[in-house]
């Protein structure tokens, strides 16, 4: 079972990927993007680690749902309501247990996903975050190493599609062949949650 | 007729403080007597960059509440969802604050006067959304 202490652990995690990755992701948004994606996570993210430091939620729920809220209010760019969307969705599905299943988890995350889908109104194929959210979450039936592996390769299979959401998508076909910054960033947060669970 | 101070807000979000206080400006203006019709800007992050601050939005919305609704207007990307997440919260925003699909500048424009005139916020919506009707060639 996963309790509150996990998910702290998974959005700290993902604090420190985000921090490892920001110079990649904001170079990946620069061609096809305002060049600023790693740079707007970053701030999202440590304000969300400082946020769990300081508040310490106790179930898994209500750390999702202040990491969202954190996120909405700090990133300043499109990925602050939609990554706060999808972390504060997930949690409020998951209630207020104090310990939740694997499976239950991605269940909430579907529904956080779907919430994403309609905020963003992307689907898949539309070279957006939905294409690395959407085969983790199929994933993570398996294993969290599986969700992981997922999510980094539907990042990768961005990079030939040509972008229909966003401002990438003002680009029309000049926006093949470059790699989807929300795609990628959304790997991390997969790969994050592969690490804590220590698969 | 007390419902005649009760006016729908206005709110509009833009990506860049000026590009969001100079289009209230323009349609307060242009409003002609529409003065008092309460409309607020909420451009740029809070620490005066491009992009879009919730903070701001939610004081901004706080600030034109009357009692009588809120019309938000946004121009594109985060600050559309932005707002719409800061609605799906439920909380953040005065009761009665709604997202309108409508140009931002043409939009601001006409939700200002209709407001001015004592409409109700569907009205205010319906007005600022018919502004993508108007054909420029």
């Amino acid at each position: 079972m996963l309790d509150a202490d996990f998910f702290r652990r998974w959005m700290t995690a993902t604090t420190a990927l985000v921090d490892r990755d920001a110079e990649r992701l904001t170079a990946l948004d620069s061609p096809i993007g305002d060049a600023d994606h790693g740079s707007n996570l970053q701030r999202g993210f440590t304000a969300v680690a400082t946020a769990l430091e300081k508040d310490a939620p106790d179930t898994p729920g209500a750390v999702l749902v202040l990491a969202g809220r954190q996120l909405i209010s700090t990133v300043g760019g499109a990925s602050g309501p939609l990554y706060g969307t999808l972390l504060r969705r997930t949690g409020k599905a998951l209630g207020d247990a104090a310990e939740v299943s694997a499976e239950q988890l991605a269940e909430a995350l579907r529904a956080g996903v779907d919430a994403v889908r309609t905020l963003g109104g992307a689907a898949p194929g539309d070279k957006t975050m939905v294409d690395a959210l959407v085969p983790a979450v199929d994933a993570l039936g398996d294993s969290f190493a599986a969700a992981g592996a997922a999510a980094a390769e539907g990042a990768e299979a961005t990079t030939p599609l040509q972008a229909r959401k966003g401002r990438a998508s003002y680009l029309g076909e000049r926006s093949v062949g470059h790699q989807d910054p929300g795609a990628t960033s959304s790997a991390l947060l997969f790969e994050a949650l592969k690490e804590t669970a220590g698969e | 007729m007390s419902d005649e101070q009760q006016l729908v807000g206005i709110v509009l979000v833009s990506h860049s403080a000026e590009v969001a206080a100079s289009v209230a400006e323009l349609a307060k203006a242009l409003s002609g007597g529409a003065g008092a019709v309460a409309v607020a800007p909420a451009g740029g992050t809070a620490s005066g960059e491009f992009g879009t601050s919730s903070e701001l939005v939610a004081s901004a919305a706080a600030s034109v509440d009357r009692g009588a609704g809120v019309a938000v207007l946004t121009d594109l990307g985060s600050a559309v969802l932005t707002v719409k997440a800061l609605l799906a919260e439920g909380d953040e925003l005065p009761d009665n604050t709604r997202l309108v699909d409508a140009p931002f500048v043409e939009g601001a424009v006409a939700a200002v006067v209709t407001a001015s005139t004592g409409a109700g916020l569907a009205a205010v919506e319906a007005a600022a959304a018919e502004a993508y009707s108007y054909r420029k060639t």
